[in-house]
C-alpha cells in the first residue's frame, strides 16, 4: 500500500463519522423536506405533488405567515444590533476597569449563561406579568404600568428584551478582541490630541470590525431561528393576537400542531433562503466596513 | 498605594450597580421560590419573604403525572451523558483528521462542515421527525442522542482550532518512535486537547439540560420528561395558586448550571472568546 492511499484511508477513517451523519441527518433530511415542500403531505397521508402551491399560498392565502415574518423581522433587526450595541459599551467600560473586573465580567455573562432555559423563560414570564416587577419599577418611577400579555406589541418587546438582557456571551468575544487592540494606538491617537469618540470610530471600530462581522452573522441566524422563549413566554399560541408568533414557533406549530408537513417544509426551505440572503447581504457589506490588519500596511 | 480618585468609586457604583439591576429578576426568582404562592405577587416589591417556606419545594419536588421531580432529573442526567460520550468520542475523531491528516478532499469536507454550522435546524427538522418515527424511535432518547455520535460541527472547529496550536514536530517524534496514525492521535494529540475538550462538555452539559425542542418532538410519555419538559409542562398546568412550585423548580434546574459554571469558568470563557461560541 502506498503512502498516499494510506493517507487517505487514515485521513477518511477518522473524519467518516461526519460524513456518515452529514449525509444521514443533514442531506438526506434536506433533500426530503426540499422534496415534501412541494407536496401537501399530512400526518396519515402519504405526500401528494402539489408544486409551488404551498410557497403560493405563503405569501398571498396565509395572514399568520406574513405576521410571522413580521414579527420575526421585527425581532432581529430590532434585537441584534441592540444586543450588539449593549455587549460593545459593556466590554468597552469593561476593559476600562481595572482589577475587579474578572468579577464583573462573570456578573454580566450570566444572563447569557442561563438564557436559554426553561426557567428563565418561565421567570421573565412573570417579572412581566401585571403585577410583575417591571410594572411595579415602571410605576415608581411615575409611568403607567403596560399590559405586556395584552398587546402584542409590548409582548413582542418583552421577547426583544429577554434577547438584549442576554448580550453575555457577545460581550466577551468583544472583550477579547478589544484586549489584542495594542495600547500604543491609543496612546498614539491621544498624543496627536484626538479626543473620545475619535478613538471610537478611527480605533476602536475598525479594529474590533471583523469580531463584529462574526458576531452580527452568528446573532443574526441565532435570532431567525429563536423558538424557546416564544414558546414558553407565550404558552405556545404565539399570542397575543399572534404578537409573538416567531416563524420557527410557527413553522413547528404547522408541522407539529396542524400536521401540514409539506407546508412546514416550504417554510423551513424560505427560511433558508433569508437567512442565506441575510448572510449574504452581511458579508457583501462588510467589504465596506471590515478591516483586516494585513491591508492597508 | 495612591489614595483612590472619585472616578474609581463612581466606577464602581456604576458598574456593579448595574449588575445588580441585570441580576434582579434572577434573585427575584429565587426569594419568591420561598414564599408562600398566593404572597408572591402581592409581596412582589420585597425581597423578603415573609412567612420563609420551603413548602414550594416539597410541592414541586413531586412531580406530576406519578413521577416525582427526582425521575425528570435522572432521566436528564442519563441524557447528558450519552451526549457527552457523542460528543466527546466523535468530534475529537474527526477534528484529528481535519485538523492534522492530509487526505484528497479535506478542504471540502471541512468547508461543508462550517456550512452546516450555519444551517438552521428546521430544515432537517421534519423529514429527521418521519425517519425516526420509521426506525421506531419516538418517545426514546435515541433520536436526540445517535447524532451526536457523528459530531457536531461547533464542537469540530473549536478542537480543530486548538488542535492547530500543538507542535507537529511532536507528531514526528511520534512517527519516528514507530507509532502510527492512531496510536498519535491516542497517545499524543488526546492528552493535550483535555481543555478544548473540556469546553466541549460543558457546552453539551449546558445546551443538553436546556434542550426543550428536541425533548417537545420526541418524548411523550412524563416518565421519559428532561428538566425542561417538566417545567414546561408545570408551566401548561399552572393554575392561579401554583406559582411557588413552578418557581421553586425553576431554581432547582438553574443551580446546576450555576455550580458547573463556578468551577469550569476558565474554560467557559476563554470557549467563547477563542471561537464565538455563544452561550
Amino acid at each position: 500500500m502506498n503512502a498516499r492511499l494510506r493517507n487517505n484511508l487514515w485521513g477518511y477513517f477518522f473524519i467518516g463519522p461526519f460524513i456518515i451523519g452529514f449525509l444521514a441527518f443533514t442531506i438526506v433530511p434536506m433533500l426530503a423536506s426540499l422534496y415534501f415542500s412541494f407536496t401537501s403531505y399530512g400526518l396519515f397521508d402519504s405526500p401528494k405533488w402539489i408544486g409551488f402551491e404551498n410557497y403560493i399560498k405563503m405569501f398571498t392565502e396565509d395572514p399568520r405567515y406574513l405576521q410571522s415574518l413580521k414579527v420575526t423581522f421585527i425581532y432581529v433587526l430590532g434585537g441584534v444590533p441592540l444586543r450588539l450595541a449593549f455587549a460593545l459599551l459593556v466590554a468597552m467600560l469593561l476593559n476600562a476597569g481595572s482589577r475587579a473586573v474578572g468579577w464583573y465580567r462573570t456578573l454580566y455573562y450570566l444572563p447569557s449563561l442561563i438564557g436559554g432555559s426553561v426557567a428563565v423563560a418561565i421567570m421573565w414570564r412573570n417579572i412581566f406579568g401585571d403585577d410583575g416587577i417591571v410594572n411595579l419599577a415602571l410605576n415608581s418611577v411615575g409611568l403607567d404600568a403596560i399590559r405586556w400579555f395584552g398587546e402584542p406589541t409590548a409582548a413582542l418587546w418583552m421577547l426583544i428584551f429577554l434577547s438584549i438582557w442576554q448580550f453575555g456571551s457577545s460581550m466577551l468575544i468583544f472583550l477579547a478582541g478589544l484586549k489584542s487592540i495594542p495600547s500604543s494606538f491609543y496612546e498614539a491617537a491621544s498624543v496627536d490630541g484626538a479626543n473620545f469618540f475619535q478613538k471610537f470610530f478611527r480605533i476602536t471600530l475598525p479594529m474590533l470590525s471583523p469580531v463584529l462581522l462574526f458576531n452580527i452573522i452568528m446573532q443574526t441566524i441565532s435570532a431567525f431561528m429563536t423558538f424557546v422563549p416564544a414558546f414558553i413566554i407565550s404558552k405556545g399560541t404565539g399570542g397575543p393576537l399572534d404578537g409573538t408568533l416567531l416563524y420557527s414557533l410557527y413553522l413547528f406549530k404547522q408541522g407539529f400542531e396542524y400536521f401540514n408537513m409539506g407546508y412546514a417544509s416550504a417554510m423551513a426551505w424560505v427560511m433558508l433562503l433569508i437567512v442565506a440572503i441575510l448572510t449574504g447581504i452581511i458579508f457583501w457589506t462588510s467589504k465596506y466596513w471590515v478591516h483586516y490588519e494585513s491591508e492597508g500596511k | 498605594m495612591t489614595k483612590k480618585r472619585p472616578q474609581y468609586y463612581l466606577y464602581h457604583i456604576l458598574v456593579g450597580g448595574f449588575a445588580v439591576l441585570l441580576l434582579y429578576p434572577v434573585i427575584w426568582l429565587f426569594v419568591s421560590s420561598f414564599k408562600e404562592s398566593g404572597d408572591i405577587f402581592v409581596t412582589a416589591g420585597s425581597l423578603i419573604p415573609n412567612p420563609f417556606t420551603l413548602l414550594n419545594y416539597a410541592q414541586g419536588w413531586e412531580g406530576f403525572g406519578g413521577y416525582g421531580f427526582g425521575t425528570f432529573i435522572k432521566n436528564t442526567v442519563v441524557f447528558v451523558i450519552w451526549m457527552l460520550l457523542g460528543h466527546l468520542i466523535s468530534c475529537s475523531l474527526i477534528a484529528f483528521g481535519f485538523a492534522r491528516l492530509k487526505f484528497v478532499g479535506r478542504g471540502f469536507w471541512f468547508m461543508i462542515m462550517l456550512i452546516t454550522l450555519m444551517l438552521p435546524y428546521e430544515v432537517v427538522m421534519i423529514p429527521q421527525y418521519i425517519i425516526f418515527s420509521e426506525l421506531g424511535w419516538l418517545n426514546s432518547l435515541k433520536p436526540l442522542v445517535v447524532p451526536a455520535f457523528f459530531g457536531h460541527p461547533f464542537f469540530i472547529f473549536l478542537l480543530v482550532q486548538f488542535i492547530r496550536t500543538i507542535p507537529r514536530e511532536l507528531d514526528e517524534a511520534a512517527t519516528i518512535d514507530g507509532a502510527n496514525t492512531f496510536q498519535i492521535f491516542y497517545k499524543v494529540i488526546l492528552p493535550l486537547v483535555v481543555p478544548a475538550l473540556a469546553t466541549t462538555a460543558i457546552f453539551t452539559f449546558y445546551w443538553t439540560w436546556d434542550n426543550l425542542l428536541g425533548p417537545v418532538l420526541y418524548l411523550n410519555s412524563p416518565e421519559k420528561y428532561t428538566v425542561s419538559m417538566a417545567l414546561n409542562m408545570f408551566l401548561s398546568n399552572e393554575t392561579v395558586s401554583n406559582w411557588g412550585a413552578m418557581f421553586a423548580m425553576s431554581i432547582v434546574t438553574l443551580v446546576p448550571v450555576f455550580v458547573i459554571f463556578f468551577i469550569f469558568q476558565r474554560y467557559v470563557v476563554e470557549g467563547i472568546s477563542t471561537t464565538g461560541l455563544k452561550g
